[in-house]
């Protein structure tokens, strides 16, 4: 188990609150994105942004950063929220999301924002990216890590297991890969569309050590990145996140079709109230 | 041309412990295996994958190395032109992306490995610099120049062997056009291995008292607009050769600049909408009308065009 206190697990629990209700109202505001994706991984983005990332918002370039590459770039709501929470830039400008003129583009455009390692939307890059950034910290010795975050879908992407290849290749223990198993994707359950069974032993397969976790439960992911984060793990490591899409609205929770959905008023007002009421109680 | 590359990238690497050769699978057909043997740590292998061959050296660039990612140009960008856009032209991380065995020359491998588009799928992206080398001692230049460049850059060269026309005096900058010979009825402007040839058919129309001005074009982007306006100008005829397809490569890029600059009748010798096959480079050069004859045909074309505005 983990050293996290109770008092500070209750901390993170109300920023990943926060972080879904700014999600929520984002979503309104710009009349379309992506609410279910984005309000499952909102706990893992907690984590990583307020407890395991070795990161400065203030000095976002910082050559010894922790890099954290964002595959499935159109859950990038949920990154937003959380760059601004932890200092990246105003939270106000999160509801500038997808207007023209804002760094909040519809999927993360390198050089927009700060905190945005990389481009990405077309799925199935963002973990040869990181295999990159991984080879070069391995080889110059650095201390930093990459931490990629990956949908489920991105599994039928070809590029992704070139990527899978190439990690355990060159042994790259440095390199921590999350996927959202979600079980959503744009079409229907990712099961019916075109089925991954278990994402487990296929990456086991390729030589990955592999940790599946319930992303709502803060002990099992601060456990599963200190585990993934040892360096005496020979080669990458995967942790497969088990998240329920559209995690802390009642109507979005598993449910395919707000994978990608615009929320009217009623239909945030009716989310927000949830939230509140949730953490109230929580 | 690839010993051109080859020596050229030994010395780059030589002057840059930054500078990272990834590849999928060809290193040998590409010549890097000399690179290999100096710099060990500093080849990649990923084997026969070019999506991870672009994404994995947007990557490494993105934390400061100087990457080389090459393949075949059919492969290399040929496969993986979105991942291109996305995480090299989008990102504006500096990859410099190899395409070897370009051109139709590719030859007996047949149709499937003749890269004649990729100028095309390079061009078109913004932030993309695109050269075209014409013989080995200025694809060594290139490949020196690009690796001093910190911008996302695509260079193409043949397979097939090819004349040296240029010597070590010749001028080279990314950007940059040369003019080979001077003349004054018709500018003919050429690009790669085809430059060779722009030269031979400019010899055979002296001796009909035509006075033909050979321009070698090593980057295609960004254009060097300042000297195809003034061959535009000066001779007021243009005929335009490569080893690519007409549509979309230097042909299209120098009609692109004249019709909204300086507009005067111009003909492309190129590829003509068609797929090769296999044979001789000599035998499809003959077929797919990549010849001297067809760009003295072009000229003579190109003049009745002009006479007639």
């Amino acid at each position: 188990m983990t050293n996290f206190s109770a008092q500070r697990i209750f901390e993170l629990k109300k920023i990943a609150n926060k972080i879904r209700q700014n999600i929520i109202s984002m979503i309104f505001e710009a009349g379309s994105g992506h609410p279910a994706g984005s309000l499952g991984m909102a706990d893992i983005f907690t984590a990583l942004y307020f407890e395991i990332l070795k990161h400065d918002p203030k000095n976002p370039d910082d050559p010894d950063r922790d890099r954290l590459i964002l595959s499935n770039g159109h859950i990038c709501p949920v990154q937003y929220a959380s760059l601004a929470h932890a200092g990246y830039f105003p939270v106000e400008d999160l509801q500038t999301l997808r207007k023209f003129g804002s760094g909040l583009q519809g999927h993360p455009h390198r050089g927009f924002l700060p905190g945005i390692e990389t481009t990405s939307g077309p799925l199935g890059c963002g973990l040869s990216e990181a295999c990159g950034m991984a080879w070069v910290g391995k080889n110059d010795n650095k201390d930093w890590k990459v931490y990629c975050l990956m949908s489920d879908a991105e599994g039928q992407e070809g590029n992704t297991w070139e990527a899978v290849m190439f990690a355990n290749k060159y042994k790259l223990n440095n390199l921590i890969a999350v996927i959202d198993r979600n079980n959503i994707q744009t079409d229907g359950t990712v099961e019916d569309v075109m089925p991954l069974n278990s994402l487990k032993k296929k990456y086991q397969a390729f030589g990955w050590a592999v940790a599946e976790i319930d992303g709502h439960n803060f002990e099992e992911i601060l456990g599963a990145f200190e585990e993934a984060k040892d360096l005496a793990v020979a080669g990458p490591s995967l942790i497969i996140a088990n998240t329920i899409p559209g995690k802390g609205v009642s109507f979005m929770e598993n449910k395919f079709e707000w994978h990608s959905h615009k929320i009217s008023k009623e239909e945030m007002e009716k989310a927000l109230t949830e939230l509140r009421e949730e953490i109230l109680h929580g | 041309m690839r010993d051109g590359f080859a020596e050229g990238l030994v010395q780059a690497g030589e002057e840059d412990e930054n500078l990272i050769v990834v590849c999928a699978d060809l290193v040998k057909s590409i010549k890097i295996d000399k690179f290999a043997e100096i710099f060990p740590d500093r080849v990649i292998d990923l084997g026969v994958a070019e999506q991870n061959l672009v994404t994995v050296s947007s990557g490494i660039a993105s934390c400061g190395k100087n990457v080389f990612a090459a393949s075949y140009a059919i492969f290399s960008p040929g496969r993986n032109w979105e991942q291109i856009r996305t995480t090299i032209c989008i990102n504006n991380q500096p990859v410099k992306i190899v395409g070897s065995h370009a051109g139709i020359t590719t030859g007996p491998d047949g149709a499937t490995h003749q890269a004649l588009e990729d100028i095309a799928l390079m061009r078109v992206l913004p932030n993309m610099i695109v050269l075209s080398p014409c013989d080995y001692l200025e694809t060594k230049k290139a490949t020196i120049a690009m690796a001093k460049l910190n911008k996302p850059c695509y260079i193409r060269f043949p397979r097939s062997e090819v004349p040296i026309i240029t010597t070590l005096d010749s001028p080279f900058e990314i950007g940059k056009a040369q003019v080979l010979k001077e003349g004054n009825d018709v500018s003919i402007i050429a690009t790669g291995e085809m430059v060779h040839f722009a030269q031979l058919a400019a010899s055979e129309l002296e001796t009909s008292n035509i006075s033909a001005r050979v321009i070698n074009v090593s980057t295609i982007k960004p254009l060097d607009t300042k000297v195809i306006q003034q061959a535009a100008e000066d001779t007021g005829a243009i005929v335009t050769v490569e080893d690519h397809q007409i549509v979309g490569g230097l042909g299209s890029a120098i009609a692109e600049y004249l019709s909204e600059n300086f507009p005067v009748p111009i003909k492309m010798v190129g590829i003509k909408d068609k797929f090769g096959e296999s044979g001789a480079p000599e035998e499809l050069m003959q077929k797919y009308g990549l010849t001297k004859e067809e760009i003295i045909k072009a000229v003579t074309t190109v003049l009745r065009m002009s006479a007639k505005g």
